[in-house]
């Protein structure tokens, strides 16, 4: 039978030729990415991690839903040229919670991975509304809406309990309980900022 | 990495590796059994084939990948398998920073090639010097080193323009650094403190409520306008300067602040937050907070000496 498995045979089946390729292509998933699901290097969290607030974790909402990580990348590689703009090279202890990740891919802006504390928020409200505001030459869009936003906290403590059920994020109890307190009545530019200000801290 | 992954992508690679191998061969072989360069015998539609053999320069290329593959595993290692160079681009595998500053230590020690740790030691080698230079000079031979300061203004743009603006006359609510008129001190070594540890101000607290609402706040809004030589209702002033009493606590009894708290000079015409009326209201009905971020971990002493120097150059023009 395999004396047979030649072109012709694989090119008048699309059936085979499609199993065919699908093996052959998992090849590079399988060695790749598998194993760093399992693996305990990335399955570890940095020393004493904490997971983010129920305020910060809406902010982390906001930049998925903004679309911010279509120009900011979080996540410095080790080469000397990013270190000396960004910090310290990321981490994979530090995205261990992080579902989904935003390592990103394009830098548009600037890599966001340690940006927590390194303006303040005053700043980063400016820059929010109008980046132009606080930097002449920004092309970053403003988000303005975020300043008038309310949130209300209905879906917070489910986000938590999913991220403490499924993903294994410490939130406690408490956590769960008094998210919904936490983040009713903020606004979503407050909950980005808190979001923003907490990236990178983990790293101690 | 455990044995069983390393194993796995291991094996994983070598079996990409020689199925590509399988692949090339299985392609070269001529199975038709017709003459080079003649029909073949399956026909579509009236459309023939001819057995051309595969490009010569495609099959060596494609070889040539396969050996290139091999190589790289062996020179730069695979998994578990370090390489015969011992070749690292980082120390990665760390959970806190002094974990990584220890590792890092470690393979400096042990004279292993990890590649980010000599790009830094190279950068070192070229630039350490400069500023080691640099960070042993006092502020007044600084000031008339004007590479120094040409390095320190290099840094201020790349840091400190985004709040502080790229003049450094800075913005609303960011202070201008050119003005001599400081919120923690101009000295040159009170500038050194702000931008290393950063100054987190004690705030300024909502006083609408204390001063008895809007009146209250519109007399000491007149009274503090007054103070900078401003023209304004009298009456008010007068009755603003009573209450002025509550504000002296930080801005001093005339109002000149308190470089200890952060408090400014309210007598000066210079407004962080804007000198007109309605600025000043809203600065004491809701109050103000400024932060400046803490800059020694991110840049290190030694920069934070040559920008130091270089801020406190804007103002201390010789």
């Amino acid at each position: 039978m395999f004396k047979k498995l030649n072109h012709e045979v694989v090119e008048k089946n699309a059936g085979l030729l499609a199993i065919l390729t699908v093996v052959a292509i998992s090849f590079g998933t399988l060695v790749e990415i598998t194993p760093n699901l399992f693996m305990a290097e990335t399955n570890t969290p940095m020393k004493g991690m904490k997971p983010m607030t129920a305020l910060q974790f809406e902010g982390r909402d906001i930049y998925i839903r903004e679309g911010c990580v279509q120009c900011h990348s979080q996540m410095i590689r080790p080469f000397r040229h990013e270190t000396e703009r960004y910090g310290h090279y990321s981490l994979a202890g530090e995205s261990v919670w992080n579902h989904p990740f935003l390592w990103g891919s394009k830098r548009t802006g600037p890599d966001l991975a340690r940006v927590g504390g390194r303006y303040s928020d005053s700043w980063h409200e400016a820059h929010l509304i109008d980046a132009r505001d606080v930097v002449p030459e920004s092309i970053m869009p403003g988000y303005p809406w975020l300043a008038d936003a309310k949130l209300d906290g209905v879906l917070t403590p489910k986000k938590l309990s999913i991220f403490k059920d499924h993903f294994d994020v410490p939130y406690t109890d408490a956590d769960i309980a008094g998210a919904t307190e936490a983040v009713k009545g903020k606004t979503e530019l407050e909950a980005l900022i808190a979001y923003l200000q907490s990236l990178g801290t983990n790293l101690k | 990495m455990t044995t069983f992954w390393s194993a796995w992508i291991i094996i994983g690679s070598l079996i990409v590796i020689a199925g590509s191998a399988y692949l090339l061969r299985m392609v070269i072989v001529d199975k038709m059994g017709v003459e080079e360069g003649k029909e073949m015998p399956h026909t579509f539609d009236g459309i023939v084939e001819l057995n051309n053999p595969l490009p010569r320069w495609w099959v060596i290329m494609f070889a040539a990948s396969i050996v290139w593959a091999l190589g790289y595993l062996a020179v730069y290692g695979v998994a578990n398998f370090e390489g015969l160079t011992n070749w690292k681009s980082a120390n990665k595998e760390f959970y806190s920073l002094s974990d990584v500053k220890a590792a890092n230590a470690k393979s400096r020690e042990n004279g292993e090639i990890i590649q980010y740790l000599g790009e830094l030691d190279k950068a070192d080698a070229v630039y350490g010097k400069t500023f080691a230079k640099y960070a042993a000079m006092p502020v007044e031979q600084l000031m008339e080193d004007s590479d120094a300061l040409k390095v320190g203004q290099r840094l201020f743009i790349q840091n400190c323009a985004q709040c502080h603006g790229s003049d450094a006359r800075g913005q609303r609510g960011f202070p201008n650094l050119t003005d001599n008129d400081w919120l923690y001190g101009g000295s040159f070594d009170k500038i050194k403190e702000t931008i290393s540890l950063g100054r987190i101000s004690t705030g300024m607290m909502s006083w609408k409520a204390v001063l008895g609402g809007d009146q209250g706040v519109k007399e000491v809004v007149t009274y503090v306008r007054s103070l900078s030589g401003r023209r304004v209702n009298a009456k008010d002033a007068a009755a603003g300067k009573a209450k002025f009493a509550l504000c002296a606590g930080c801005h001093g009894a005339s109002g000149t602040g308190n470089q200890l708290l952060g408090a400014p000079n309210l007598t000066d015409n210079i407004w962080l937050y804007g000198g007109s009326t309605a600025a000043i209201t809203d600065s004491v009905s809701n109050g103000r907070a400024g932060v400046m971020p803490a800059w020694s971990d991110i840049l290190g002493h030694d920069k934070v000496h040559v920008i130091a120097a270089y801020v406190y150059s804007l103002s201390n023009k010789k």
